[in-house]
């Protein structure tokens, strides 16, 4: 994929400080960052270092105490409850180390929950024949591995073909061999829609796919590299 | 929520301290519903007791007597054969008479039961209670004692007057003293059914004065006796009966018969089934509501149990631990309880006190019934939290480390019939969610529905009381006004009546006090005689059809049919208690199922035939033009061949005042509790829900549900348990129904088993109200569920 150009997300000055009883915790400070239409974004740091903070406030679960944050030309910032609410069902799918999905509802029809309240969707079948569960389609979340159940999350989150997947340790909690499948989802999304991923670990390993690799320490971005040569995930190894 | 530390309290009290202050609403509601079945167990018990014993003081202080027996006359010298009957300890005769009497300020004619008691000393039994006043002099004929319930309806004081008519003399009395007496609890003129506590009343006269103005000296016509405590009570009545045929005995009977403590005691036995019922409701929906929210904080707790037991906590300890959990919400209900149930009952009991006129009314605090109520109450919540404690106890501390797995799901029937195909995404994660804890979900309907029914069940009361009402004065009594004579006469009187002011019509009745008889069951009741052709007196069954005097023989109430074990085609022995003696078979040739009384119905022409006393009445019955109204009741005060006049539109203001009245605060009361039900199990419902799946919800926020749809998504779950709740509630009520119409079935009235629909809405609306109340309360959590923690967290 060529180097992207037009910007998805604007930052500046982004800082975020939560008050924890007498302690404040400055989880941001003074951050100015961009994401580009259809990057693939690593964010790397250490537990603590701001990286779901800032993917929150990307992502309209959170709202920063200080700075500018613009998603095209939406104002993140000044936005309401409910036009984070719209914003979030229109533009963004979220992935989480958990995978969050609704144990009530099958594999097939937790995507469909989402397809559902989508302007211009995939099939929920042909969204979870992407991630290869083509042949769990009527599994509930009980009934599938950890690995299929982080499988249906990401075809629940790209079945609406949002602008931009935000991941929150996608891999966390699942072994190298299912880990690998579950970024291959997101790489193949990220190449057939041209989604923008950004994706946070604090796994280095998986820095070698990302078009860019942004490090945080002390909720201050501390280096950006670009890589002018991406790994696949099957190349991976950790 | 940032709690101060404490510092003597060991660790595991603290957090169970502050465990409860977190889930404070749900405990707080647990409490509510305790504090509620056991304060009104308190209540209703120590009502219940209070009942008895009020009733027993009063009996014993005031010596009611054990039997009692009217005559036509017998002269005094007779009561010492009587005393000397075995078995009798303690025999007084008195004068009884009833007159029309004319109260000041009252335009209708009231009747006046004239009771004699000794000029010279204190009565022996059935002793009157001087409220206010004096005793009247042995001297002065004029004075008098009027029972207090008269007094207070037509605001009657000592020093006042009022018209008599006695033996056709009219005189004025004077009243010194305002009584009450254990033989006048329930005030009742002759064959009325309701209290008329303006229009009838008791009066005591010194019994020499009564004689004179009666025509009586040296005679009796009442007597009444107690027992000795091994004295066989048929025999006493036989060998009264035997004694007194000669002087026109109506019949002997015992206290069981009589009609004021027939009363009384239908009333505290009616309350023992209400005693029991509705607390155990109540305590019952405590247990589950425990069980429910215990058992969600010991799954949210796990990986605290872990821990601790990894520290080295017995499962004793632990068990202990949420054991006193379950226990101490139920602990602070009752410290509300007990003063909350010990001033419901006095309140509850002072109205009793005031409705009976108990001369001493204290509700004393009885521990026994305390202590039962709060064990009661501490047994159901140690019952409620008995899964939660064993569910503590036995999980292994590794095991409670890791995240719990998903939420086992698996198709429900529902999807295998290809329903949940036709639903949407939301509505298959209610459906999937109300079938995955069936017996919870079992629990909840069966709460709501208990609710339901309990609402369903008092409105239906008051519309039955209602429906009696308008039977009862619509249907059956169409005169609007009757009238007894003093001794029955000839039907040429009725002529006399025609031609009084306002009168438009006149039909005779004939009034006979019986013994039935069949087989070896024997009945005291009476025979109302009527005109086949009349029109203002007809007996009507349940479903309000009309049916016909028989031409031939008598017809019985279904409620008498059943006591006596005949069908139409038997036939009776009638003793006739009018003093005759006079002994028929007559044949039962039809029965209806009339709501009030237990009486037997026959032609006039047929019963003076057959008791060879032909054109004979006992009174009739009048239509009267309202006009004349007044001129009417004038002329009526005065005619001496009366012994007593009732007016229907009089009757019907009685039975509201009382009946309905007392029905009508039950009604609220009971509401209340339903309400207390429902919204325990709605909010808890809720907060449960809310807390089990606080992350699935915020899932869906995430995914760009917004907060209206997601709490649409938990309310309806919500929603539809309390919809079936509902539905269920509908069969719950009806049988609550049919259980309350059977079991009021008394041998004075039944309850016909009628629920309109109305009836249900009304429960609708309520339990509808209560559930959005709860929803509001629960509405506070809701908003503030937090997406992105609850997201990131395990469990």
């Amino acid at each position: 994929m060529a180097p992207p150009s037009a910007v998805l997300f604007r930052a500046r000055g982004l800082t975020k400080v939560y008050h924890m009883g007498e302690v404040e915790v400055r989880a941001l400070q003074d951050i100015d960052l961009e994401l580009y239409e259809g990057e693939v974004v690593v964010l790397l740091g250490p537990s603590g270092s701001g990286k779901s903070t800032l993917l929150n406030i990307l992502g309209g679960l959170d709202a920063p105490s200080g700075g500018d944050v613009h998603f095209r030309d939406h104002d993140l910032v000044g936005a309401s409850e409910s036009e984070l609410t719209r914003y979030r069902r229109e533009h963004v799918g979220f992935v989480f180390q958990f995978y969050n999905l609704l144990p009530s509802l099958t594999a097939l029809e937790n995507v469909e929950l989402v397809t559902e309240i989508a302007e211009h969707p995939l099939l929920p079948a042909e969204a979870l024949r992407l991630v290869g569960l083509g042949d769990r389609l009527h599994h509930f979340p009980a009934q599938l591995s950890g690995g299929e159940q982080q499988r249906v999350a990401i075809a629940r989150a790209v079945a609406k073909r949002p602008d931009v997947l935000l991941c929150d340790e996608p891999t966390g909690a699942l072994d190298v061999a299912t880990g690998k499948l579950v970024l291959e989802a997101l790489l193949r999304a990220n190449h057939d829609f041209g989604t923008t991923v950004a994706l946070i670990t604090h796994n280095a390993a998986i820095a070698d796919l990302a078009h860019r690799v942004i490090r945080l320490r002390n909720g201050q971005i501390a280096s950006v590299d670009v890589h002018t040569h991406r790994r696949t995930a099957a190349e991976l190894a950790w | 929520m940032v709690m101060p530390a404490i510092p003597s309290l060991r660790p595991l009290t603290r957090k169970m301290l502050r465990d409860l202050v977190a889930q404070r609403g749900p405990f707080a509601a647990i409490a509510v519903v305790a504090a509620s079945g056991i304060a009104l167990f308190i209540t209703l018990a120590s009502m219940r007791g209070f009942l008895q014993q009020s009733l027993t003081s009063y009996y014993r202080d005031y010596r009611f007597a054990d039997v009692f027996v009217h005559c036509k006359r017998a002269p005094l010298p007779v009561i010492d054969q009587i005393r000397r009957i075995p078995g009798i300890m303690t025999a007084e005769p008195r004068v009884v008479y009833e007159a029309i009497l004319d109260v000041p300020g009252l335009a209708e004619p009231a009747t006046g039961r004239f009771v004699s008691i000794p000029t010279t000393r204190p009565p022996l039994l059935n002793i009157p209670h001087l409220r206010r006043g004096r005793w009247p002099s042995p001297t002065n004929p004029t004075e008098i004692l009027v029972s207090e319930s008269f007094a207070d309806a037509n605001h009657l004081k000592p020093g006042e007057s009022l018209g008599a008519v006695l033996a056709g003399q009219w005189v004025q009395l004077h009243i010194v003293g305002v009584a009450i007496s254990p033989e006048y609890v329930y005030e009742l003129q002759g064959n009325e059914l309701f209290p008329d506590t303006k229009r009838f009343g008791v009066l005591w006269m010194r019994d020499h004065a009564l004689a004179i103005a009666t025509g009586m000296q040296g005679a009796f016509n009442d007597l009444s006796a107690t027992l000795t405590p091994n004295a066989s009570e048929p025999a006493v009545l036989h060998a009264l009966d035997r004694l007194l045929t000669p002087y026109g005995t109506l019949g002997a009977y015992g206290r069981s018969q009589h009609v004021s403590h027939r009363f009384v005691s239908d009333e505290v036995e009616q309350n023992k089934v209400g005693t029991v019922t509705l607390p155990i409701i109540l305590l019952g929906v405590t247990a589950f509501l425990l069980n429910v929210v215990l058992t969600r904080l010991v799954a949210t707790q796990r990986g605290q149990i872990a821990v601790l037991k990894a520290f080295g906590y017995t499962n004793g300890a632990i068990g202990r631990h949420y054991l006193i959990m379950a226990l101490l919400p139920v602990i602070a209900g009752a410290i509300v309880a007990i003063p909350l149930g010990q001033w419901m009952g006095s309140g509850l009991a002072a109205m009793y006190a005031r409705f009976y006129r108990f001369p001493h009314a204290t509700l004393s605090i009885d521990w026994l019934v305390v202590i039962g109520a709060v064990g009661s109450g501490l047994l159901a919540a140690a019952w409620g939290g008995l899964m939660a404690v064993r569910r503590a106890v036995q999980l292994p501390p590794a095991e409670g480390m890791r995240p719990p797995l998903p939420a086992p799901f698996h198709s429900v029937w529902l999807d295998r019939l290809g329903i949940s195909r036709m639903l949407s995404p939301a509505g298959r994660i209610v459906v999937r969610n109300i079938a995955r804890r069936p017996l919870r979900s079992l629990a909840s309907i069966t709460g709501i529905a208990l609710a339901f029914g309990i609402v369903v069940v008092t409105v239906y009361m008051l519309a039955a009381i209602e429906y009696i009402e308008q039977i009862q004065f619509q249907e059956v009594q169409r005169e609007d006004m009757s009238v007894a004579f003093r001794e029955p006469v000839s039907q040429a009187a009725l002529l006399h009546l025609r031609h009084l002011p306002g009168v438009l019509e006149v039909e005779p009745m004939r009034l006979i006090p019986v013994e039935l008889r069949h087989g070896s069951v024997t009945r005291r009741s009476a025979i109302i005689a009527l005109s086949r052709q009349g029109q203002l007196r007809r007996i009507v069954d349940q479903e309000g059809r009309a049916h016909r005097v028989p031409s031939e023989g008598i017809l019985l109430t279904t409620a008498l049919a059943d006591i006596l074990r005949v069908t139409p085609g038997d036939s009776v022995l009638v003793e006739l208690r009018d003093g005759t003696y006079q002994r028929l078979r007559l044949p039962v040739t039809a029965v209806a199922d009339e709501l009030l009384g237990t009486t037997a119905y026959a032609d006039l022409q047929y019963i003076d035939h057959a008791t060879h006393e032909p054109e004979t009445i006992s009174g009739a019955l009048l239509a009267a033009d309202p006009r004349a109204e007044q001129r009417l009741y004038a002329q009526l005060k005065t005619l001496p061949a009366l012994s007593g006049a009732s007016i229907r539109s009089a009757a019907i203001q009685g039975f509201q005042s009382t009946i309905a009245e007392s029905f009508r605060m039950s009604l609220s009361t009971a509401i209340a509790f339903a309400c207390i039900i429902a919204v325990g199990v709605v909010y808890n419902g809720l907060r449960v829900t809310l807390s089990e799946r606080s992350r699935e919800l915020a899932s869906l926020r995430v995914l760009g549900f917004t907060q209206r749809e997601v709490s649409t998504m938990l309310f309806s779950e919500q929603g539809v348990l309390t919809g079936l709740g509902m539905l269920a509630g509908v069969g719950v009520g009806f049988g609550f129904c049919v259980w309350i119409a059977r079991w009021t079935t008394s041998e004075l009235f039944r309850i016909p088993l009628v629920v309109e629909s109305g009836t249900y809405e009304f429960a609708f609306a309520v339990i509808v109200g209560a559930s959005i109340l709860s929803g509001l309360m629960a509405w506070r959590q809701v908003r503030a569920l937090r997406m992105v923690e609850s997201l990131k967290t395990g469990e």
